[in-house]
């Protein structure tokens, strides 16, 4: 019997009220604060309360040199932090016009990879945890861990690793970085399917997940969404096939787009889990093959764009990150944006909430991969 | 299509359109606000645009103006191209929603609202979304001044 119908039979009446979700909330993943009107355990209307970690970046790079603003986009999705690097160098170095040598592109796509590597497994833990299986923070952390090793030896950072500068990388990789990324893919290749024991053939899991916040193929484009998100929903959107960047561009790597036409969070679901293999795959296609090349081309000491409007996208962990930078020729932007994917992929949450259950709107912001200082900038 | 193609058939829809393909990769289009709702209608419905996915959606203050820059590509047809629209002034700053058209809009529309104060005519929502309640100004407007806040060097 449906829930409307049980009213109607019981007599009972039930009036909507609001609560918050967050923004002090162990599901958020951060300070998002939705406003939900629900009716019962059924959610009427979601609506999105931002800016609480918003710290005014876009008008921070008015301000500041192009180097200068390579670092600040470390802090938007820091999880992503080599891409957002990658993008705003990709953005000046197509600015100015410079050819960065293959050497380059090739470690930076690896180190691209492996941020999305680290940034997936650290999303498979805590949206097991969100969803009440705590086993999967400590598996998904143990092997990330190696990751920011990884990188700790190479730029000696964990997570905000401002790796990259106009022209190329700050220092060439640490002599033990090919031996231990291809240790770490052996590695993960035993534990990946671990994950899969664990999780995705748990019967309760599959039951939370199915079903459960379905966007639609139309939906998911009139809403703008892109990444694991869009490819949950059958749009082709992977940036590395439709702008190929970096390595990308000159090398023929080959890799698959996952793509699933169910548009529920177990479709986004399987779409990080083939994303991670995916990548292991373009990492080992690149990994022995890392040509000789400059690790920097040189740039002038304060570089200055050519008057012009400039456009970016890279593929980060959540989608389509786009850098636009509006140049009048001066040593800032006269106007810098940031298409961050989660804030786009915010806005489908809640077309995909109404009419659902609160225990729901968890499992589809976990499986939306949202990190909030990406979404408020 | 191409762009040059794509420019004459947005030239038989709309007369004295301003194209421009300089210093940047977008054929670019700055259109009257008067016929900014019909002409992204257009490029949606039409068969040889469908310009379905609006990617990017930035507020810029032009000095005596404000304006907004859409970035749209057609998932089906792989083609991309810019518009640009204008407001009339900085005071009572008004444009077309496009969140009819493309829903991502919506919360862009009101990111743009809230740090540039621009009103979108017809969005169904236009609270503040960032800002607290009781911000005074538009601080990603050039001539936003907070002496506290900000280190101007």
């Amino acid at each position: 019997m449906d829930y409307e119908a049980q009213i109607q039979k019981n007599q009972f009446r039930t009036e909507e009220y609001k609560i918050n979700l967050g923004p002090q909330h162990p599901a958020t993943h951060g300070v998002l604060r939705l406003n939900l009107t629900i009716d019962g355990e059924i959610i009427k209307r979601v609506e999105p309360d931002l800016g609480y970690i918003h710290r005014g970046i876009e008008k921070m790079c008015e301000y500041d040199s192009y180097p200068q603003i390579i670092h600040l986009t470390d802090r938007m999705d820091y999880l992503s932090s080599h891409n957002n690097n990658e993008a705003v160098a990709l953005a000046i170095e197509k600015a100015l016009e410079i050819e960065v040598s293959g050497r380059v592109k090739y470690i930076r796509t690896i180190v691209g990879e492996l941020t999305r590597l680290a940034s997936h497994q650290l999303w498979w833990g805590v949206m097991g945890m969100d969803l009440g299986a705590l086993t999967t923070y400590f598996y998904g952390f143990r092997d990330r861990e190696l990751i920011n090793d990884i990188f700790e030896e190479t730029c000696g950072a964990r997570l905000t690793m401002n790796y990259t500068v106009p022209g190329g990388i700050r220092y060439d990789i640490h002599k033990n970085f090919v031996k231990r990324v291809k240790d770490f893919i052996t590695h993960f290749k035993t534990k990946l399917p671990e994950y899969d024991q664990l999780l995705t053939g748990n019967i309760i899991f599959e039951k939370r997940m199915k079903s459960v916040g379905i966007l639609s193929k139309e939906d998911a484009i009139s809403y703008g969404v892109s990444g694991p998100v869009a490819r949950g929903s059958g749009v082709v959107s992977d940036i590395r096939k439709i702008k190929p960047y970096s390595a990308f561009a000159i090398q023929d790597i080959d890799f698959k787009e996952p793509l699933y036409t169910e548009g529920d969070a177990w479709a986004r679901y399987k779409v990080r889990i083939d994303e991670m293999w995916e990548s292991m795959k373009i990492i080992e296609q690149l990994i022995d093959n890392i040509p000789e090349g400059n690790i920097k081309e040189p740039t002038k000491a304060v570089i200055k764009l050519p008057k012009g409007e400039y456009y970016q996208r890279v593929e980060t962990a959540r989608g389509e990150l786009g850098v636009y930078i509006n140049s009048t020729g001066g040593k800032s932007p006269y106007r810098m944006k940031f298409r961050s994917p989660g804030f786009s992929n915010l806005s489908a949450l809640e077309h995909m909430a109404v009419g659902s259950k609160i225990g729901d709107l968890v499992a589809m912001m976990a499986t939306l991969d949202l990190v909030v200082p990406d979404i408020d900038r | 299509m191409t762009n040059q193609q794509l420019q004459d058939l947005i030239n038989t829809w709309f007369e004295n359109l301003d194209f421009t393909e300089e210093a940047t990769e977008f054929l670019t289009v700055t259109v009257p606000k008067e016929n900014l709702h019909e002409l992204a209608k257009k490029l949606k419905s039409d068969k040889q645009t469908q310009f379905d996915y609006l990617f990017c959606e930035t507020g810029i203050d032009w000095g005596k103006t404000l304006g907004v820059i859409y970035h749209l590509r057609s998932t089906s047809l792989k083609h991309e191209m810019v518009v640009k629209v204008e407001t009339d002034d900085r005071e009572n700053a008004s444009i077309d929603t496009v969140c009819d058209i493309w829903r991502t809009a919506e919360l862009h529309e009101r990111e743009i609202h809230d740090l540039f104060g621009i009103e979108f005519n017809n969005h169904p929502n236009m609270e503040v979304l960032i800002l607290p309640p009781d911000w005074d100004g538009y601080p990603l407007r050039k001539d936003y001044v907070d002496e506290v806040n900000m280190i101007i060097r």
